[in-house]
């Protein structure tokens, strides 16, 4: 624009030149608001509205001009209501414009989805050698390991997780009180994956291990097949020394993978026991504490050890087989005796 | 000229009651753009009785449910997608689903706000996850398909409960866990045959388990629903 060169510009387009009305900087202070309005965008995205207004304005007055011959004879016949009626149509839609305009902005600007397209780029085979993968240790630490940065395996599974979660509640009859049942699952699950990742890659930075924060999420949330599938099993079938036995070995092994990744991604004897003592004390207990908070046999022991007058587990989970419960009352009859006996 | 005049006749055929003082020519291009027959519709849907409007919409919907009904390869649920019926199908489940007192014992019921929230909540996710897989499907689009592909469930719901009127003892539950099994299966397969189709073919998989997932669980919260004595 030339505003600058007003004073001696000459040119003369056809819808009239600025220089009449642009104040050249002589001390003057009036300044004519009307021409400074199409000169004041220097900025990107003012360039880029501006260029767009220019191409709807086209379209806008390509498409009046089309209608107007038309509609001319129209607001002469109806009077001023067909007039009326095509302002205020062109109004609206003005201003719908406008309104689409500055959403699509804004949601390009900030709610860019694509952003996290790459991490979902996975195929189905791909995903399943990873759950496979995630149950088998690896053997050499003195070499990185390759992790995969991937969201959708880890997602799929915090899900899964949730509703096995669900379902474990339900059978034992939880009630939670100041909540809902699924929002602590969804809470739980998520706090889980979300908040022990972020720990882990926190003490990872302090122990300057070489792993990125994408890894760490994808590492734990495929370490969370091996609960899943202990989850699954242990709340439908209610033997305790089965859990136990199914926590040491599916969850022991998950915590040993993941640990062995991290060792073979950090240095030194001290920072790799500091991070992965953490790792695998955090992983372990996670599945014990959802093992018990969310299915209720707990109480049963605690009424046991309590005395030896007092039967063992009156309240029963809903659904459960007789010889299951009997099983189980045997079990803690015999850890109530061998306490007893101390 | 002279077929210009009478093309504009029709045109002119209802301002016969606007008495006009001179005959002005009529001149210049008579092509009359689409854009305002169109409007002139608008104006006369503002005019129609409620009645219509309703019935309109109303049809519009129960087609969309005979299309998941009976799901065969049509586009039409994803051409003109509305939210109205998945909104009809979410209330009436999570109403259904509720039906105990604030304050029971039994606090371990679905209250009407989680239905609610699994319910679009999970579709969100399920829509998010499909357009990060690459789908070419738009986002309401997805959420119209879902929301109506509780159909099924919701007829299943509504089986449970009469059944249930009948006893809680083991034959009802055995009843009741087919009708919900077939019910979760035709909703999973109703639901893949429309969203399916917009994704990449060897990444199916992958968009169809949040989905089972989905369905799973709003099936084992209608089978697991006892009403409270």
């Amino acid at each position: 624009m030339s505003a600058s060169q007003g004073s001696t510009n000459t040119n003369t387009e056809p819808w009239g030149s600025f220089d009449d009305n642009i104040i050249q900087g002589s001390g003057s202070a009036v300044i004519d608001m009307e021409n400074m309005d199409d000169t004041s965008g220097s900025s990107f995205e003012d360039m880029g509205e501006m260029h767009q207004r220019m191409k709807e304005e086209e379209e806008v007055t390509a498409e009046a001009a089309a209608t107007e011959e038309d509609n001319g004879e129209y607001g002469e016949f109806l009077g001023m209501k067909g007039l009326k009626g095509q302002l205020g149509r062109q109004v609206a839609d003005e201003v719908w414009q406008a309104g689409k305009r500055q959403a699509s902005k804004a949601f390009n600007l900030y709610a860019n989805i694509d952003i996290l397209r790459p991490y979902f780029d996975v195929e189905p085979n791909q995903v399943r050698n990873r759950l496979v993968e995630s149950l088998i240790p690896v053997r050499m630490i003195n070499f990185p390991q390759k992790v995969a940065g991937e969201l959708y395996g880890p997602m799929m599974l915090v899900f899964t997780m949730v509703a096995i979660l669900l379902h474990g509640m339900k059978t034992s009859g939880t009630v939670i009180r100041e909540g809902t049942l699924m929002g602590t699952a969804i809470g739980t699950c998520f706090g889980y994956w979300l908040g022990v990742s972020s720990f882990i890659y926190f003490l990872a930075y302090l122990c300057n291990a070489q792993i990125t924060m994408l890894q760490m999420l994808s590492l734990l949330g495929y370490g969370l097949f091996g609960h899943c599938m202990v989850l699954f099993i242990t709340y439908n079938v209610h033997f305790h020394s089965l859990f136990y036995i199914l926590w040491l070995v599916i969850g022991g092994l998950s915590t040993l993978r993941m640990v062995a990744v991290l060792i073979s991604r950090t240095v030194g004897q001290t920072p790799r026991l500091i991070l992965c003592g953490t790792l695998a004390a955090l992983h372990m207990l996670f599945l014990l504490y959802l093992h018990f908070a969310y299915h209720k046999m707990v109480e049963g022991i605690l009424d046991t050890l309590e005395g030896p007058n007092i039967p063992p587990i009156q309240r029963v989970a809903r659904d459960v087989p007789i010889v299951a419960n009997a099983a189980v009352n045997a079990t803690i009859k015999s850890i109530a005796a061998f306490v007893q006996s101390q | 000229m002279a077929e210009v005049e009478e093309s504009s006749k029709p045109l002119f055929a209802g301002l016969s009651d606007i008495s006009i003082s001179e005959d002005i020519p009529v001149e210049g291009d008579i092509s009359v753009p689409v854009g305002s027959q169109n409007s002139d519709n608008d104006f006369s849907t503002l005019d129609e009785p409620v009645k219509d409007t309703i019935l309109r919409d109303l049809r519009a919907v129960g087609q969309k449910f005979v299309h998941v009904m009976y799901p065969k390869k049509s586009s039409a649920l994803l051409r003109d997608w509305d939210l109205w019926g998945p909104l009809l199908l979410c209330v009436t489940l999570a109403l259904m689903l509720q039906g105990g007192s604030a304050d029971s014992e039994e606090d371990g019921r679905p209250q009407f706000a989680e239905v609610f929230v699994i319910i679009w909540f999970g579709s969100v996710i399920i829509t998010l996850n499909s357009k990060l897989l690459g789908g070419t499907i738009s986002f309401f689009q997805s959420l119209c398909v879902l929301g109506y592909c509780i159909l099924p469930l919701t007829v299943a719901m509504i089986v449970c409960r009469i059944v249930l009127l009948g006893g809680s003892g083991l034959v009802s539950f055995v009843v009741r866990l087919i009708v919900v099994t077939a019910s979760f299966s035709w909703s999973t397969f109703a639901s893949t045959a429309f969203l399916a189709d917009s994704q990449p073919p060897n990444r199916k998989a992958l968009v169809v388990y949040p989905v089972f997932l989905f369905y799973f669980v709003i099936g084992w919260m209608i089978l697991t629903f006892s009403p409270s004595h």
